[in-house]
């Protein structure tokens, strides 16, 4: 065997590796290739979970409202709309050639079929309540009212009406999102997106893998689409996701690995873009329990955390460091910042370790508490750092606690032992109510269990009112959060892409929404 | 042999049952369901959903209609993937995960057995200690540091393969298939270095040398069968996991196989996928082990079924 087989053997790797070796395909200038991260596990837009799926049923999709390319709401399906002087009435015109992606009419009809569908319990729809501001939809998500019961009228084909429970300033901004879309004959294809009125309709999927989309000629503003096909493929994982975007096999990743963000090469550093994103990572504390029914402990322990440490040393990727609960440049309210995040760092950590000893901590006496996350590298780091600080300028003892993310959350919301946990959020539409509303005392998804009457006041008035009135509203709730401390905002994320050079009409814009219509492949691209 | 092959195929049914019974609790205890999100449901939909899923009902009963549902062979719906059964995942993601295994198991079955003989034959000397050095070092790198690696050279600065992703081109399995085969050729080189320096030393294969057999009829007539032994031991349970796909393979290779459910839908608590996946790989392990018996039988004369 040693002389006559060995070349065999070698012959035979050699055949593996070389035959199949040919170069990855060339870039085909009508199809864009979009990283999405996860597998979509849907495509009815009333079942939308995730923010993959969020971007495939936008471009397959459109409502009465659209966004442009940096985010401003324009008109979609309907050209044009009417607000009564109260903000309870809304009326809406569709336009005249808005198809479905079979040709035939949308009406006024289908986007009342949609909502009726949307709010149905027996839909799932994981995003219904965002349409609570419509008159009769709490009841109906609530399981108490038929959906026949929605407020929402179509009065000719092309005329809608919908009508509010209350003003609701922010209103316009939710019928962008995917629960508020019409869907084909009431839903009866919803799940297979065989009919769409977006500017893409669905030409295949691969589960697990990819779904291609293919240009829709029926689509009202098909002569503004310049990209005939996109790949919405699934890259689990970031790092091979960054190594399919060098490769050239990806025009746009999802996400970019912090790790490599520092240490982007000049040609892909000119191709990478980070940008302010709606989304907020925090720490609440469990208010209803002692230690944390004390505020001045709460307000020490968040004074005593180094945001920027944890932004440039854990994070590094452009994160911006939280002090207040709305980020930056969120419609609806300025985010307005605490007294003392313009101190220095001494001046923080003496009010902290006064606002301690006043709680009844000292040395002798120290805090032990519990930080509560979700099992991952990532929160894991945060929370070392944070107990550290704590222990180092307080003296603080923290134990971390990490649960698998199904059993973190039910303790999260159980709140039988938690002291102080991890949470984020992100909002789904551009508008402060989205954050504000998340602290309401009668909130359930409020793990913190605070409730504050100032606050929960505070956030009614500014549902009440429009202009300086609300903004005046939401500052003097965001002023509530800052002097109750019932959480300790850490930063505020980015979104980070990898965006090929071979494409342009990209904006980055707050919610991260892409739609593929906006994009075309007319650069040239650099290796 | 017939009646012994019967015998073993009805065990198949209590075992399996066992399993699945064992996951279905387990599954049922772990805190958390599937519909546990970091935005919550609200109550009414969340009741229709659990109703829709039987989720609102005894455990039991829950229990009494998977079973009679396995019966009918339905693998019921996928929490996570509303619109899709746990059979359409499957079905998407076997013939995938069984190619790539398919021919990760060859390749590592080819070249371990060659390596491991070429070793075995001039035992200590340098190419030995080359070669099971190679051993030693394709088993202690893990596939998740194996792949990158290969992405980096293969993909991104030699650009001869793609780095990713499957539609249907056959140069898109090559780097998975060789992540996948390189600790198993190793293995196998190991094993089949150690069985032939065993049988090697027996009195037949003497014999087989003083009858002036040449070295080539030794090995391949005599000597080959006793060192397929250990291999096909290991071969068995090996290819039951290879050919149900590698989470961290698919994952890094954005392939669609099935791996991914083993982990991804135990963390969304998909109790179906879980279950369906579960069963799949119970039923696999239990036929190779089957099958490797049967080869045991077939090769040596000693065993018998």
């Amino acid at each position: 065997m040693s002389r006559s087989h060995r070349p065999l053997c070698w012959l035979a790797l050699l055949l593996f590796c070389a035959a199949p070796a040919v170069a990855a395909a060339a870039a085909d200038a009508t199809l864009l290739r979009r990283g999405n991260g996860p597998d979509v596990e849907t495509l009815d837009p009333h079942k939308v979970r995730s923010v993959a799926a969020g971007n495939v049923v936008r471009d397959l999709y459109e409502g009465l409202l659209t966004e442009a390319a940096d985010g401003r709401l324009v008109p979609g399906v309907a050209e044009r709309w009417e607000i009564d002087d109260d903000g309870r009435r809304y009326r809406f015109w569709l336009r005249d050639n808005a198809r479905w992606s079979n040709g035939e009419p949308l009406t006024a009809q289908d986007v009342v079929a949609g909502l009726r569908r949307s709010v149905d319990p027996a839909t799932g729809s994981p995003s219904a309540q965002l349409l609570t501001p419509i008159a009769g939809a709490a009841a109906i998500i609530n399981g108490s009212a038929p959906p026949a019961s929605l407020a929402v009228d179509a009065r000719s084909d092309r005329e809608l009406e919908i009508r509010l429970q209350q003003p609701t300033p922010y209103l316009l901004a939710l019928l962008v999102n995917p629960a508020a879309f019409p869907v084909y004959r009431g839903g009866i294809a919803a799940a297979s997106a065989a009919v769409t009125n977006g500017a893409y309709q669905l030409e295949g999927r691969v589960l697990q893998s990819q779904v291609t989309l293919r240009r829709n000629r029926h689509y009202w503003n098909d002569a503004a689409t310049h990209i005939e096909r996109v790949q919405h493929i699934v890259t689990e994982d970031l790092a091979s996701e960054f190594q399919r975007f060098r490769a050239g096999e990806l025009d746009i990743t999802e996400q970019v690995p912090a790790a490599q963000v520092a240490t982007l090469g000049a040609a892909l550093h000119r191709q990478l873009r980070i940008a302010d994103y709606l989304g907020v990572y925090y720490y609440g504390f469990n208010t209803r329990r002692p230690p944390f029914d004390n505020a001045d402990l709460r307000h020490a322990l968040s004074l005593a955390v180094d945001r920027q440490v944890i932004v440039d040393k854990v994070l590094g990727s452009g994160e911006r460091p939280a002090y207040g609960w709305l980020p930056p440049r969120i419609n609806g309210a300025p985010a307005v910042q605490p007294e003392w995040s313009g101190w220095t760092r001494e001046q923080r950590l003496a009010e902290a370790r006064r606002l301690y000893a006043r709680a009844g901590y000292s040395a002798a006496r120290p805090l032990r508490t519990e930080i509560l996350y979700n099992t991952h590298d990532y929160h894991q780091k945060i929370a070392v750092v944070i107990a550290a600080m704590w222990k180092q300028f307080l003296g603080v003892e923290t134990r971390l606690r990490n649960e698998e993310t199904k059993v973190f959350l039910q303790s999260r919301r159980d709140a039988r032992r938690t002291q102080i946990f991890r949470g984020s959020w992100v909002s789904d539409f551009n508008d402060a109510s989205s954050f504000v509303d998340l602290l309401l005392g009668t909130n359930p998804r409020n793990d913190t269990g605070y409730a504050s009457a100032r606050y929960d006041a505070a956030v009614a008035a500014a549902n009440l009112v429009d202009g300086a009135q609300r903004r005046r509203a939401l500052v003097d709730a965001q002023q509530a959060l800052i002097d109750d401390a019932p959480v300790i905002p850490l930063y505020f994320y980015v979104t980070k892409h990898l965006v090929s050079s071979r494409v342009s009409g990209w904006q980055d814009n707050l919610l991260d929404h892409h739609y593929s219509r906006d994009l075309r492949l007319d650069g040239a691209p650099t290796r | 042999m017939t009646p012994a092959l019967l015998r073993r195929l009805l065990q198949l049914l209590p075992t399996l049952l066992l399993l699945v019974t064992l996951t279905f609790l387990m599954l049922h205890a772990a805190p958390g369901g599937p519909f546990d999100d970091e935005r919550a449901l609200p109550a009414a939909t969340r009741a229709a959903i659990e109703a829709q899923y039987r989720l609102d009902q005894p455990l039991w009963q829950q229990y009494q209609h998977y079973i009679g549902q396995l019966l009918r062979g339905d693998l019921g719906p996928s929490y996570q993937y509303p619109d899709r059964s746990v059979a359409d995942l499957i079905g998407a993601g076997l013939p995938l995960s069984a190619l790539l295994g398919g021919l990760a198991m060859l390749l590592a079955l080819v070249c371990g057995l060659m390596l491991g003989a070429m070793a075995a034959l001039k035992p200590h000397g340098a190419r030995d200690h080359l070669l099971m050095l190679f051993a030693v070092t394709g088993l202690s790198i893990p596939n998740f540091v194996l792949a990158p690696l290969l992405i980096l050279l293969m993909a991104v600065t030699l650009q001869w393969l793609p780095a990713g992703g499957w539609s249907g081109d056959p140069s898109q399995l090559v780097l998975p298939v060789l992540a996948l085969a390189l600790p198993q050729i190793a293995t196998i080189a190991r094993l089949t270095r150690a069985a032939l320096l065993d049988v090697l030393q027996t009195p037949w294969i003497r014999t087989a040398r003083a009858k002036g057999l040449s070295e080539r009829q030794i090995i391949w007539r005599h000597a080959l069968r006793p060192v397929m032994l250990p291999v096909i031991s290991y071969l068995g349970p090996a290819a039951a996991g290879t050919l149900t796909g590698s989470v961290v393979i698919e994952q890094i290779f954005g392939l669609p196989g099935i791996g991914r459910y083993f982990v991804l839908a135990a963390m969304n608590r998909d109790y179906g996928v879980v279950l369906g996946v579960v069963l799949l790989y119970g039923v696999l392990i239990v036929v190779f082990n089957l099958l490797v018996d049967l080869l045991h039988a077939a090769l040596d004369p000693r065993v018998r079924l």
